[in-house]
């Protein structure tokens, strides 16, 4: 590798040890901002790992938000917390496997309508079972993990998600998957396995988002399906990546900030009408940036090197 | 010479039409074989039969004395057959050059990415594409991405290559060069079946052609037989429905 396959990983690095510090200096307030920020950052480019390259929209985010959440809520006081973690991704994987070998077969909006049904699926089911095994529907998390600890635990998962992130697009999977959302029968045809291509990275797009819900469980002190299972969780995620623009890793991040401070305002001000005006700005952001923040600096900076080749050079 | 492919009574309906009808054939090592047959003749389905875009109903597909008929595109490809397709098909918001190096990287003789990427450059300028490597494929013309499939195709380091109707729309000067090219790759050694409708082409290149209509094969031998026979004239007058 070269020093600039390193430039991108050595950013991520540093600016992650510039955050680190912050929870040092901020209110409860602000914490609780930066630990929304930081959550839909993490789904956000969980997300885009899968659907940013392949063009695969997901709405499955809150259907593995919210295994995690609950398989904190019922694991967190009977074990250690590093293998309530591990047991969350363990959950996260074995679903996604069975759902992207069923699911991955359907392309288009089969798969949009399929992954939004499945969220609704499992959180049906995990209402069934918890009134039926625990004796309960919904229940209290009393886990002794600080707002600064979930802030701590989210930025290291984002750092691990971009640093796996890049792995992949330097890899012959990363190009696989371009492939496929370019045009999936050339993808074939070129000698892809495009089922095991998707399967795979769905698989690890969908462990990071468990592990999230199972980091943030223990802020809410009591959760429900309704809560874990949220299906806005899905779609806040979706507008945010599209407002930063899949197309590169960092994309997401730079949609999550401002919806994530805007979302915050209308929720606290708004909050019966939040649904629509999450609909209204869905509506605007396709519109009017229909490639994202990332498609507006690609474009200003194709026209910044076409303005500046243009000028004829003074020596000549 | 020995087979390299073989296809034993394949067949394939959509819905009640029996667009490929028991189609048996042998391709063998080195030759070039022209596929043609009037539109609609099923020409395309069998391509996309032994390629694996569609899986046939019945019958066997043999490539290298191994049955394929039930693999997928992705195997088929590994195991050296590439294609282009009638309608050309373009990975658009890639450049030429990545488009070629996905050829290389999955193909009969995987690589990695860096390696993808030299080979890419050679056979770009094998079509003549190789000074618009860095552009993206959908800034090309229709005619020249024809040129960057076969390409794409060329890198997957295949035995065998199917060509879809790929001189379609050639002017004169463009189709000398693409005759030339084709009859460059022969010479290399790759055995060719060419769907196509240019007879000079075909007179030009192909050491034999198979003539289907209405999914069956009706007639093969050198190009001068098989298109000389009454069935065949018949066919392509488009007097196909009685005896
Ligand atoms: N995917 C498909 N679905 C339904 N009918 C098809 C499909 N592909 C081809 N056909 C039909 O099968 C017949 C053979 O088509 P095709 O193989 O494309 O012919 P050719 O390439 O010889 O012109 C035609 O009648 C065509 O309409
Ligand atoms: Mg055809």
């Amino acid at each position: 590798m070269t020093l600039k396959d390193w430039t991108l990983p050595l950013i991520v690095l540093a600016a992650a040890a510039v955050l680190a510090p912050l929870p040092v200096v901020a209110g409860s307030y602000w914490m609780a901002l930066l630990v929304n920020i930081l959550m839909y950052a993490t789904l956000a480019t969980a997300w885009a790992l899968f659907s940013g390259p392949t063009h695969y929209v997901s709405l499955a985010t809150a259907a593995f938000f919210g295994l995690g959440a609950y398989t904190m809520a019922f694991l967190g006081e009977k074990l250690p917390l590093p293998l309530v973690y591990g047991v969350a991704a363990l959950i996260g994987a074995v679903v996604a496997t069975i759902v992207g070998l069923s699911t991955l077969r359907l392309s288009g909006v089969y798969f949009v309508i399929f992954t939004f049904g499945l969220a609704e699926l499992v959180r049906q089911l995990v209402t069934w079972g918890e009134a039926k095994y625990g004796g309960t529907v919904g229940r209290f998390v009393f886990i002794d993990v600080t707002q600064q600890g979930i802030y701590w635990m989210l930025l290291g998962l984002l750092v691990l998600i971009l640093l796996t992130g890049f792995a992949i697009q330097r890899s012959r999977l990363g190009w696989a998957l371009r492939a496929i959302g370019e045009d999936e029968t050339v993808a074939r045809h070129a000698g892809i396995d495009t089922t095991v291509s998707k399967v795979a990275v769905f698989v690890v797009s969908a462990t990071f988002m468990t592990v999230v819900g199972a980091i943030m469980a223990p802020r809410w002190t009591y959760i429900d399906p309704s809560i874990a299972f949220n299906p806005i969780i899905s779609f806040q995620v979706l507008i945010m990546a599209l407002l930063g623009g899949a197309s590169r890793l960092y994309g997401p991040i730079l949609g999550v900030v401002p919806l994530a401070i805007l979302f915050e305002i209308l929720q606290a001000n708004f909050p019966n009408s939040f649904s629509i005006l999450l609909g209204l700005a869905f509506l605007v952001i396709v519109y009017f940036v229909p490639n994202g923040i990332v498609g507006l600096i690609d474009q200003g900076r194709g026209a910044f090197i076409r303005a500046t080749r243009r000028r004829p050079h003074p020596a000549e | 010479m020995q087979p390299l492919i073989e296809l034993h009574g394949v067949s394939k309906s959509f819905g009640g039409l029996r667009a490929v009808d028991r189609l048996t054939a042998t391709i063998r090592r080195g030759e070039v074989v022209g596929l043609v047959g009037p539109n609609g003749s099923g020409k395309t389905t069998a391509l996309n039969l032994i390629t694996g875009n569609l899986t046939a109903d019945s019958g066997a597909i043999v490539f290298e004395g191994r049955s394929i008929e039930r693999d997928g595109a992705h195997r088929i490809t590994r195991a050296g057959i590439a294609r282009t397709f009638q309608l050309v098909r373009v990975m658009p918001t890639m450049t030429l050059a990545e488009n070629v190096a996905v050829g290389a990287m999955f193909g009969a003789r995987p690589c990695g990415p860096a390696e993808a990427a030299e080979r890419a450059l050679p056979l770009l300028a094998r079509v003549g594409l190789a000074a618009r490597a860095d552009e993206r494929a959908a800034s090309l013309t229709y005619i020249d991405q024809k040129r960057l499939e076969l390409a794409r195709a060329l890198a997957a380091h295949p035995q065998l290559l199917l060509l879809d109707e790929w001189l379609a729309g050639l002017n004169p000067t463009e189709l000398k060069e693409g005759i030339a090219l084709i009859a460059s790759l022969a010479r290399d050694g790759l055995t060719i079946v060419m769907v196509e409708h240019v007879m000079d082409a075909i007179r030009a290149l192909c050491t034999r052609c198979i003539v289907m209509n209405a999914g069956t094969k009706i007639a093969e031998g050198t190009p001068a037989q098989a298109l000389a026979d009454p069935g065949v004239i018949k066919a392509y007058l488009g007097d196909d429905d009685d005896a």
